[in-house]
């Protein structure tokens, strides 16, 4: 059902028919002006490729993905790790966020005051698919944990675009959920790029498992190809 | 919040409807002609007694706030009893310049009178917040003190230490209010600076006057060189030593002040013909004085007070609505917010009093020049709250370029409930200074006891100003009560009072 949401928001001209990389980065310095977080990344990822990103807390994960939204804003949808939404607003206005910068000013200024039908038939499905539906105008501040991280990935979803990047989209909710939110998020063929804590997850539902260790890419391998010794040494 | 927001928004649109609003001088643009002129070009050679002015300003400012932060440290010890909130809910309802009124027959315009006039209120202001933000310390490390230990002990080695940079702050914040409270005693004839504002302005002197301005702005600017708590015993002891204390204080005057000259008229007509100064007392002829003055004064003065103070409170948030977004780093660069916290600044050390005098020689006498002093004011004062508060929101990396999506979606939803914590904190400010701008003649509950005092009827005067602190007192409550029920709080220490 969400797959579906997914695909009918997914308006942007897709990459699909280039075989390059939608997203390089080569021998890079990451990291703020005076302090850099990760040395010497050199990543291409592929258009449908799923990635996932693990490693210890303090790694440089939400740095790197950071930076590979810098690369192409406009075709990347970002689902932020303390979900990054405002709290006063109902979550149909956080969903519908997602698109300020399409939308012209005029409409998002009126949306704010008296939400359109269209906007609103646009994100209730997404809401729907989320288990949002009943909370689709209440006050997103008042909601769990849990539901304040599905909104957050409707606003992704919402904002549509053929590479979806999320930090640890799923940490504050149950398996099930868990389960459900990946399978959804890495059901199409967008391209997705996601930081996560579980590597369970990681194996289950992704391609590509890049780890990062002490400021710089320990190991970029296949899903298959990550044995139990190489995690022992990320994690130790 | 939306909907009290809107609410207060439509009361401001029906209280404009019956405001007198209007423009009677015949060219305002010339007189702003020369007010800017007098701004460009200062006149600090000509002012007389100007030294003598300053250092009156600077010492009741001192000498009144050393015994407010005194009397107020011991009141917030006790701020637990209802009687001492009560009694410190009233000294600060009282505006400096009624309690100016008050003493002044008792003590005579001097030095003595304009202390007290500062120490009272800010009293009561300083012991509610000192009190809040006892409040707010973590109480574990008084718990975890040896059973028996001694309250004050108790105070001073486990709360004491966690709040002093508060009390410290938010003490140099109240300073620097009443080195304005000291400045603007002088529009009522007590020697500071604002007694040569007053006459410069008079005399339509700008050029004197802006010096005058000026020289106080440097004063504000000069306090974080001398105004420090380690060395700020010597410019108290300076205070001390260089006041005039030439006080008219007499026990004989004092006494009959309280016993006699605020006493209802009726209940010393007879005497007073008679020359006996006897005292009657018929509750019959007290209740047709009381409601003679309710009625013929007290209820305008209400009346205009209430339409002033909601205009001026909603056109405060328009303004800090609109300019808080220049200020602040989230919108737009140094360039522009440095200018603009300049301006904001500016309008903070700036008295309303002197604004809505200015205003007045502009615009001539209607609430108008009134309004926009409340406003530029305060507005001045919330917008610098709420673009520092903006700078230190957090937005995500990816939020909304363009700067009228940022501003309604990320940052307006987010600062709103501050913003109106603040509004409302400030609604009791703007209400005392709108029955104080009475005294420039708009028919606030100032202007009443202005006339009054002016023809020595000091009961209508006391009657009039209990009337004022009633209504202080009541949107204090009230405010409180919105706050509460809107679950908004600013902290205490943020917030600047009046």
């Amino acid at each position: 059902m969400m797959a579906e949401a997914f695909a009918a928001q997914d308006t942007l001209p897709g990459n699909k028919t280039c075989n390059d990389a939608v997203l390089a980065l080569e021998n890079e310095d990451i990291g703020y002006t005076d302090f850099t977080a990760l040395k010497q990344v050199s990543l291409a990822i592929k258009p449908g490729e799923k990635v996932a990103l693990i490693g210890p807390s303090g790694a440089g994960k939400t740095t790197l993905l950071r930076r590979l939204f810098q690369l192409n804003p406009g075709r990347c949808a970002f689902v932020h790790q303390h979900y990054a939404l405002v709290s006063g607003l109902s979550v149909f206005h956080n969903i519908y966020m997602g698109r300020l910068d399409r939308i012209s000013v005029f409409e998002n200024i009126r949306n704010l005051a008296l939400p359109s039908k269209r906007r609103v038939r646009e994100i209730r499905p997404i809401a729907r698919s989320l288990g949002l539906e009943e909370k689709l105008f209440s006050r997103t501040g008042a909601l769990s944990g849990g539901q304040q991280q599905r909104v957050g990935i409707g606003r992704a979803l919402y904002r549509g675009g053929d590479i979806l990047m999320a930090d640890e989209p799923v940490a504050s909710l149950d398996r099930v959920r868990q389960a459900q939110i990946m399978s959804l998020m890495t059901g199409t063929d967008k391209t997705v790029v996601s930081s996560l804590h579980a590597v369970e997850l990681a194996r289950q539902f992704f391609h590509r498992i890049v780890a990062l260790k002490n400021r710089t890419v320990m190991f970029d391998l296949p899903v298959e190809q990550v044995s139990e010794e190489r995690l022992q040494a990320l994690y130790n | 919040m939306q909907r009290t927001s809107i609410l207060f928004c439509l009361v401001a649109a029906v209280a404009w409807v019956f405001a007198d609003i209007s423009v009677s001088t015949l060219d305002p643009w010339q007189e702003l002609g020369q007010m800017a002129r007098g701004l460009v070009a200062p006149d600090f050679f000509s002012l007389p007694g100007l030294g003598r002015a300053l250092v009156n300003t600077l010492s009741f400012a001192l000498i009144g706030m050393t015994a407010a932060v005194a009397l107020g440290a011991v009141l917030s010890q006790f701020f637990y009893l209802a009687p001492v909130r009560l009694f410190c809910a009233f000294i600060r309802a009282v505006h400096e310049l009624f309690w100016a009124f008050i003493f002044m027959p008792v003590i005579g315009l001097n030095s003595l009178c304009g202390i007290l006039a500062i120490a009272l209120p800010y009293a009561g202001v300083l012991a509610k917040v000192y009190a809040e933000i006892r409040q707010e310390a973590d109480p574990a490390p008084a718990q975890a003190l040896p059973p028996g230990t001694g309250r004050i002990t108790a105070f001073v080695y486990a709360t004491l230490p966690q709040i002093y940079p508060a009390l410290k702050t938010y003490t140099a914040y109240r300073f620097e209010c009443a080195l304005r409270s000291s400045a603007i005693l002088g529009f009522i004839g007590l020697p500071t600076l604002g007694y040569h504002l007053e006459t410069a302005f008079r005399e339509g002197n700008y050029h004197e006057a802006a010096a005058l301005l000026y020289i106080f702005y440097l004063v504000i600017l000069s306090l974080r060189f001398w105004a420090r708590a380690k060395i700020i015993i010597l410019p108290i002891l300076a205070a001390l030593f260089l006041t005039a204390w030439d006080t008219a204080f007499s026990l004989e005057n004092t006494v009959r002040f309280f016993t006699y000259d605020i006493l209802p008229w009726p209940m010393r007509a007879q005497g007073f013909y008679e020359g006996t100064r006897a005292i009657a007392f018929d509750p019959g002829s007290i209740f047709s004085w009381a409601g003679q003055v309710f009625s013929s004064q007290a209820l305008p003065g209400i009346w205009h007070t209430l339409l002033l103070t909601q205009i001026a409170l909603v056109l405060t948030a328009v303004f800090t609505l609109a300019v808080f977004a220049p200020a602040s780093r989230t919108f737009f660069s140094s360039r522009v917010t440095r200018p603009v916290h300049l301006a904001l600044v500016i309008l903070r050390t700036t008295p309303e009093y002197i604004l809505a005098y200015a205003g007045l020689l502009l615009w001539g006498p209607s609430m108008l020049p009134a309004i926009v002093a409340l406003f530029l004011h305060n507005g001045g004062i919330l917008a610098y709250l709420t673009a520092r508060n903006t700078d230190l929101m957090a937005l995500p990396f990816d939020a909304p370029v363009k700067r009228i999506n940022r501003y309604f979606y990320e940052v307006l939803p987010r600062c709103y409930g501050g913003f109106l914590a603040f509004l409302f904190y400030r609604w009791e400010i703007i209400m005392r200074e709108s029955a104080i701008l009475g005294i420039l003649g708009i028919t606030t509950l100032g202007h009443y006891i202005d006339s009054a005092i002016a023809k020595d009827h000091l009961d209508t005067a006391l009657f009039l100003i209990l009337i004022t602190a009633a209504m202080n007192m009541g949107v204090d409550t009230l405010s409180q009560h919105i706050r509460a029920r809107l679950k908004i709080s600013a902290h205490v220490t943020g917030v600047p009072g009046g």
